[in-house]
Parts: structure tokens; C-alpha cells; sequence
């Protein structure tokens, strides 16, 4: 069906039952996606993306996950501080971004720290869901066979939470990879995929901002792959016996 | 192949696990009433802290206003009918696109959910729309449709769609094939099977799919009105934005945050009824 929906869409470019201006056609966005590889033009805007959407989430999951485990090991700071985030949380995502633009300048700095916000409540959740599910039998032979708290934590919390964790995780680069796109359209002037679909758009250049959504898609759809591969690696498999 | 797991992820209960030995437990003589009390704490300390900045000129105004004139800036937006106005026009375009997306989504779904032909069929086609995201869709809309109501309830619609559409046939997969086969052994009609069988069983998940969807469409509406709009309510915070109007920025904000936080306790109370009256099912 795929096929066939191309096949539909280059026919009726090609007779003319769309305008190419507006509709653009398969050709033109092989040819446009093409010539983009071979300028680099597009190679330097997937890097640009992908390390702004890997430094912005690796800093909102780091910091999802540590607060995550604090908040599941002590119920006072849960009692206390998941009320607050989970009103936080309830802020559509982009509405944070005309403040960290004030706050932190038009700059990369507000896009990154947009990203890690995005990232950060996903993996918050996830991580706090993960570690309070972990069995309570499993913690009290812990405790009996006197495991300190560090080791609590790395050898029983986590592996437990493991599951849980990776959906976290993978959650938070989806979002961060949305974020990311958001963060290029909204903040003013800068390079990306998003800034280039947004140039695209001015220009009124179809072909671009088709071949965008194909780029923007495959790349969501590929580090999606990539971390519920990774959740699967035999890595892990050791971590989830128990001591 | 798409692990559809994520959409999930706040439907699942909660288990709470014991306190381990070395934490800092809830002080054991508090009573269960005090808790909520025990929720405001810190929102009141960061008030507190808010309040005390801006009481020295730690940082300036137009960095972060002080709480009084966040206030005052409410008050005018709502004695000036700006507020009112632009967030009808916003719960318009949420409720138009929501309802098209989760009506569209519902029976795309159901068809799937039902038919494996027309599932195998559509499949490929539907999870490539799913795969790009929303924000993708906006340059491309807007070169279609114009920055006009369409493209905002057509942008909505599609941020609904794709979760309620996997959800609905997630459901109705997941309806036992002990109880269709019982509804058959019963002579059940084939409506009194959608009514009395599939959609008790399939209500708890679909449901999950409508409210993650309207968190969604809440999202997707904000970004348009930011992006491509002149009136609503993300239209006027991006207006205040570039008048350096922070007052009137946080209002909009908290009004923003309230708007979804009232969306998705409405749906939680929702789902608690249905499990409640469904529970057990599947």
C-alpha cells in the first residue's frame, strides 16, 4: 500500500492532476535529497540535530533518573515533590519555551535545556515507576545480607527496574527528538533539520520539507530501535540475577 | 515491530513497595488526612522563594516578575475578556480536532482491530504516518493548508488519531477469545457481542488511548498557536513574549498548565469509573 500510495501520488504529478508547485513529486524529493547528500547540506544538518537532541537528553535523563531514585527510595521526598511535578508536567511542553528563550537567551543553551526538560519527566516517571515496583522480597534479603545502600541500589534497584527504566528512557529520546524538532522551528535563526524544513517552508519549497519528514520520521523511528534493542542486549541479562 | 508500550505508561498501576530500611520514612504518627497538606509544601516554598528574589532585586523585573504582579496581570487579561476569548478559541480547535481525530481514530481502529486483511493491509502505510512526528507535519500542513483554522484542527486531529487508533485495536485484540467464543456458544448477535463482550473488555484500553491522545492534542495545539497563529491561547503568550510582557507570560502559563492538568484529571476520573464498573476485564 505504501507502493501504491507513491505510485498514485507520481502519476498524478506527472499528468498534472496535482501541481507540482504544491505537491511536489517523488522524483523532485529523490533529486532534492540527493543533491542535499552530496553539498553536505544535509549531513550537516542531521549532525547539528542529533548532537543538540543527544546532550539535551542525555542531561534530562540523567537527571529524570537520579530524582526518579530518590523519589522511590524515600517516600517523604515522594509525599513532598510528586505533586508539584506531576503539575509540572501537566504544562503542554512548548509552552516552556518562550521562558527559556528569555531566561536562557535564543541560544543553544535554551534549546538544550528545552531538550532536557522534554526528555526529563518521561524518564522521571518511568524511573520512580521501575524502582518502587521492585520486590519487596528481594530488598529484604538485601538488607539481611546487610548490602549497603549503593549496592541496594545497583545490584537490586536497578536491575528490577530495568523494564521499566528502558521504556523511560526510550520515551524520553522520542520526546527529546520531538523537542528537538520544536526547539529549531521556535528558536530564532539556527541550523537542524527543523530550521531547514522551516527555510524550506518560507521558500515554499516542497520537496525539502517532504524529504524533512522523511529524515525527521527515519531518524525517530531508528533511535527508537536502537534503545528497545538495547534493552534487550545480553548486557543486562547478568545484572538480572539477583545477588 | 513499533513497540506500542509507550503510550501506556502512566495507565499501569501503581505498587507501592515497602521502605527500605534506609530511608526516610513518612514520620510514622502522621495521619492519612494530612497528606494532600503535605503536597502543598513545596509548591508554598517555591512561592516563598519566587517572592523573597524578587522582594530584594535578585534578578531583574523583566527576568521574573514578582507574584503580586503576575496577579495584577491575570486579573487585567481576564477583566479585558482577552483571556476568555482566546482560550475559547483554543478549546474550539481542541475540541473540533480531538473530536475528528478520535472519531477518525476509533473506527481506523476498529477496522484494524477487527479485519487482519484490512489490518495487514493498512498497517505499513498508518505506522509510516505514526513514525513522523506531529511537528514534522506542521511545515508540510502549512504549505497544504495555510496557518488557517484547518491546518490547526487537522494537525490536532492527527495527534489523537495515532494514539487512539493504536489503542482501539490494541483493545479489541485483547478481548479473551474464551469470551467470544462463549458470546457464540450463547447465540449473542454480533451486536450484542460488540456491546455486551468486545466493548467492555476492550473500554479500559481505549480510554487510555482517549486521554493520552487529548494530552497530545493539548501539545499540539500550543506549538501551532506558537508557531502559526493570531488569536488563541498559545498566540498570546508568544504576543507577550515579544513585548517582554513576563507577567502576563507566567499567567498564560499557569493558565496553560492548568487547562491540562483539568484535561487530565477529568479523563482520569473517567478511566478510575470504567475500571471500576469494567474492572477485571482481559
Amino acid at each position: 500500500m505504501p507502493i501504491l500510495v507513491l505510485l498514485a501520488w507520481s502519476v498524478a504529478t506527472h499528468f498534472g492532476w496535482l501541481d507540482v508547485r504544491l505537491w511536489s513529486s517523488p522524483e523532485l524529493v529523490l533529486q532534492g535529497g540527493w543533491s542535499a547528500l552530496r553539498d553536505g547540506s544535509l549531513a550537516a544538518a542531521l549532525k547539528a540535530s542529533l548532537a543538540r537532541n543527544l546532550i539535551g537528553f542525555a542531561i534530562g535523563a540523567s537527571a529524570g533518573l537520579s530524582l526518579g531514585l530518590v523519589l522511590a527510595l524515600l517516600p517523604l521526598v515522594d509525599t513532598l515533590l510528586e505533586p508539584t511535578l506531576n503539575a509540572a508536567r501537566q504544562v503542554a511542553l512548548f509552552a516552556w519555551v518562550p521562558f527559556l528563550s528569555l531566561w536562557l537567551g535564543n541560544g543553544e543553551e535554551g534549546r538544550i535545556a528545552f531538550i532536557a526538560l522534554a526528555a526529563f519527566f518521561p524518564v522521571l516517571l518511568n524511573t520512580h515507576l521501575g524502582a518502587r515496583q521492585v520486590d519487596a522480597k528481594h530488598i529484604e534479603v538485601a538488607r539481611i545480607l546487610g548490602l549497603k545502600p549503593y549496592r541496594l541500589i545497583l545490584k537490586v534497584i536497578l536491575p528490577s527496574a530495568l523494564p521499566s527504566l528502558m521504556t523511560g528512557l526510550r520515551l524520553g529520546l522520542i520526546y527529546a527528538w520531538l523537542a528537538t524538532i520544536g526547539a529549531e522551528y521556535l528558536f530564532s535563526s539556527t541550523t537542524g533539520i527543523g530550521a531547514l524544513m522551516m527555510d524550506a517552508r518560507e521558500l515554499f519549497r516542497m520537496d525539502q520539507v517532504i524529504l524533512g519528514m522523511a529524515v525527521v520520521g527515519a531518524v525517530g523511528f531508528s533511535l527508537n530501535i536502537l534503545l528497545s534493542r538495547l534493552g534487550h542486549l545480553p548486557l543486562w541479562r547478568g545484572l538480572e540475577e539477583v545477588p | 515491530m513499533t513497540d506500542l508500550s509507550h503510550w501506556a505508561h502512566d495507565t499501569r498501576p501503581r505498587f507501592r513497595m515497602r521502605p527500605p530500611s534506609f530511608s526516610l520514612p513518612v514520620p510514622a504518627g502522621l495521619p492519612e488526612r494530612l497528606r494532600p497538606l503535605l503536597a502543598w509544601v513545596v509548591p508554598a516554598l517555591l512561592l516563598v522563594a519566587w517572592w523573597s528574589v524578587t522582594q530584594v532585586h535578585l534578578v531583574p523585573e523583566q527576568i521574573l516578575p514578582a507574584p503580586a504582579i503576575v496577579v495584577r496581570a491575570f486579573s487585567a487579561l481576564i477583566a479585558s475578556g482577552d483571556l476568555q476569548s482566546n482560550l475559547l478559541i483554543s478549546l474550539n480547535r481542541v475540541g473540533y480536532g480531538f473530536g475528528a481525530g478520535a472519531l477518525a481514530g476509533l473506527g481506523f481502529g476498529a477496522a484494524m482491530g477487527f479485519s487482519d486483511g484490512f489490518a495487514r493491509l493498512v498497517r505499513p502505510t498508518f505506522l509510516i504516518i505514526a513514525q513522523v512526528p506531529v511537528l514534522a507535519w506542521l511545515p508540510f500542513l502549512m504549505l497544504l493548508l495555510g496557518i488557517g483554522e484547518a491546518l490547526k484542527i487537522v494537525l490536532v486531529a492527527k495527534s489523537v488519531f495515532v494514539p487512539v487508533t493504536l489503542s482501539t485495536t490494541a483493545g479489541i485484540r485483547s478481548v479473551p477469545a474464551r469470551w467470544l467464543e462463549l458470546a457464540r456458544v450463547l447465540r449473542f448477535s454480533r451486536w450484542k457481542t460488540l456491546c455486551r463482550v468486545i466493548l467492555p473488555a476492550a473500554l479500559p484500553q481505549l480510554f487510555g488511548g482517549l486521554r493520552y491522545g487529548l494530552t497530545h492534542a493539548w501539545m499540539a495545539l500550543v506549538v501551532v498557536e506558537l508557531l502559526a497563529s493570531y488569536e488563541g491561547i498559545g498566540y498570546l503568550m508568544i504576543y507577550s513574549r515579544q513585548l517582554f510582557q513576563l507577567d502576563v507570560m507566567v499567567a498564560i502559563m499557569l493558565v496553560i498548565g492548568a487547562v491540562g492538568l483539568l484535561f487530565d484529571r477529568v479523563l482520569a476520573l473517567g478511566e478510575a469509573w470504567l475500571a471500576r464498573r469494567y474492572g477485571g476485564a482481559a
